[in-house]
């Protein structure tokens, strides 16, 4: 019986293996980056391959996969061209869980994220998994986000036997996360929107990792918000994470989509679009059911997770 | 200490600071609450606002007690004078008794937050957006709430309908019943005087797409302010029909327009 990790070659995932080694598990490590090796140590098979591809379907053939982890996704910081990740989120998606029917694993996990909900003024705070998921109206980024959910639904609930289990973790950081909002706080100087400070929450990646670990335990197929019980306003995280902010003209809104399209020609790379509502409206989600349910406990506070940013900024300065 | 938090700090006079020291609120690590409340962006602004309230309005308040000292509650009254002065003098009442003070929450127009820093600032002193989630989750949390459910129905109005009370919409009645919280009313009196609207400039406001843009005063007048609390109400959480909620709706209204004859009785200037 092993388990299959697909975006193995993400920080998340890494943990989540090392999490699964050591409790004994054998691990089928899939990845899609380039230029990338896996090392294969005791108990992880690594594959490099693409899940939208035929020859996917052998490392179902060749192992005797009991559970997935699907946490594998071409990020909008990875490919721009929103029908490529179209395809290979969400067409690649329902391949694996087609193959995760037909070989007859009997769980499987997928990685969504708060983004889903879309970030709109009229937003009440503290989502519950109930709430309607707008972010595709938003912006045509977005899209395969939502509709790579709308499919997993369509799975938990047409084959009860897949054991789906759907988390929306609040912003993912810490070391080597890739993920949009990760990136601005990596940078030394920052932009946000003038006027605007809505609320984050923020997961660091290794309580992310036990998170995953611990629903893949438990095992109780369903949909949860994955955030700890701390806010802090983007400008405020911004500092926390010691950037140099910037101000970026909030009004009107074309200004602001117009800087975050022509930015990147002039050389510069100011925010991508989609992050622009993001920036404004806050997505505040309730995380309580999972962590009643799954006993999650975050070992991070929010200044202790934004604190590596500064920190690492503060050593690149010296060195 | 940044120096922003410099600055805030110097701005609270020390009886404030002390004032809020025992008032417990749950926020997390970086100060803020799920919804933006800042405790120390909230305290600054009470110190601004305390000037506002005792010097330039002069509000008189009675009954304020009946405010529970803990515990979840809604705080309903009536609206009225354009823009929100009632609902921050009636929070500022509350953070401003001297028996248990808290910091109560209110609930705003749909639009504010698409406002720059009107929106956030609103936030940070604890007035969200007044969309049913917001409120549930607030008296789950054992929070006061402001409501005002006339909404701009009543803050909108022209000063020849002053102390009318509109339509009461029937929500608050049933999130009172769901989450076994009491209804304090509230009659405000001199929030009509403070901007008395001869008109309103309805194709602008929907250009700009705001509610409303009165002909009024550029700025509020200094119309002295009665609010007037009255006992606590609390209905049974019962399988009531939307005709039963009505008439506790108009209950409510009924002990409101109450609390605003007292009012207007009690008033010897308007100014």
């Amino acid at each position: 019986m092993e388990i299959m990790v697909t975006g193995a070659a993400g920080t998340l995932a890494k943990h989540v293996i090392d999490q699964l080694r050591d409790a004994g598990h054998s691990v089928v490590a899939c990845y899609f980056r380039d230029a990338l090796e896996l090392d294969n140590r005791e108990r992880v098979t690594s594959y490099r391959v693409d899940i939208t591809k035929r020859g996917f379907e052998d490392v179902f053939r060749n192992h005797k996969i009991k559970a997935v982890l699907h946490l594998g996704r071409i990020t909008t910081t990875q490919d721009r061209l929103a029908n490529r990740r179209y395809n290979a989120n969400v067409m690649g998606t329902r391949k694996l869980l087609d193959l995760s029917r037909k070989y007859g694993v009997e769980q499987v996990l997928i990685l969504s994220t708060y983004f889903v909900y879309g970030a709109s003024a009229y937003n009440p705070a503290l989502l519950d998994e109930e709430a309607p998921l707008k972010a595709s109206v938003l912006d045509r980024n977005l899209v395969d986000m939502v509709e790579l959910e709308n499919l997993a639904h369509i799975y938990m609930f047409q084959y009860p036997e897949l054991h789906v289990t759907i988390l929306r973790p609040a912003n993912i950081v810490g070391p080597h996360t890739q993920n949009g909002l990760s990136l601005q706080l990596s940078r030394s100087t920052t932009p946000y929107l003038v006027g605007f400070n809505p609320m984050m929450q923020f997961v660091q990646v290794e309580d992310m990792a036990d998170a995953v670990v611990l629903a893949f335990k438990g095992n109780k197929p369903g949909i949860y918000n994955v955030a700890p019980e701390d806010w802090a306003g983007y400008q405020d995280a911004l500092k926390m994470a010691g950037c140099a902010t910037l101000p970026v003209p909030s009004i009107p809104p074309g200004l602001t989509n117009l800087i975050a399209d022509l930015s990147p020609k002039v050389g510069l790379r100011a925010f991508p679009r989609y992050l622009v509502p993001y920036m404004k409206y806050p997505v505040v989600i309730d995380g309580t059911k999972f962590t009643k349910t799954f006993g999650w406990e975050p070992k991070y506070n929010i200044r202790e997770s934004l604190a590596y940013y500064r920190d690492k900024k503060q050593f690149k300065k010296a060195s | 200490m940044g120096l922003q938090a410099k600055l805030l700090d110097t701005l609270v006079p020390a009886d404030i600071k002390k004032r809020f020291d025992k008032v417990v609120k749950p926020v997390g690590d970086a100060g803020y609450d799920p919804w933006g409340f800042n405790i120390e962006t909230a305290k600054a602004s009470m110190a601004t606002f305390r000037w506002v309230y005792e010097k330039y309005f002069r509000v008189q308040t009675s009954g304020i007690d009946n405010v529970p000292a803990q515990g979840r509650a809604l705080v309903i009254a009536n609206h009225a004078g354009q823009l929100p002065m009632d609902g921050v003098m009636i929070g500022m009442s509350i953070a401003m008794r001297d028996n248990n003070p808290r910091f109560a929450r209110a609930m705003v127009e749909r639009f504010f937050p698409t406002v720059p820093l009107l929106g956030n600032w609103l936030n940070s002193v604890g007035a969200v957006i007044g969309d049913p989630v917001n409120c549930e989750k607030m008296l789950d949390r054992d929070e006061v709430v402001i409501v005002f459910p006339e909404g701009v129905r009543g803050s909108g109005k022209m000063y020849k309908d002053a102390y009318q009370l509109k339509r009461f919409g029937n929500g608050f009645v049933r999130m009172a019943m769901q989450y076994g919280a009491p209804i304090i009313p509230v009659g405000v009196v001199g929030s009509e005087e403070t901007m008395p609207a001869i008109a309103n400039l309805k194709p602008v406001a929907k250009m700009l797409g705001v509610p409303y843009i009165p002909v009024a005063p550029p700025f509020p007048l200094p119309a002295r302010m009665y609010l007037n609390y009255g006992e606590a109400i609390s209905f049974p959480n019962d399988d009531a029909s939307e005709e039963e909620v009505t008439e506790r709706v108009e209950q409510v209204k009924a002990e409101i327009a109450k609390l605003i004859a007292k009012g207007l009785k009690e008033r010897e200037s308007i100014f």
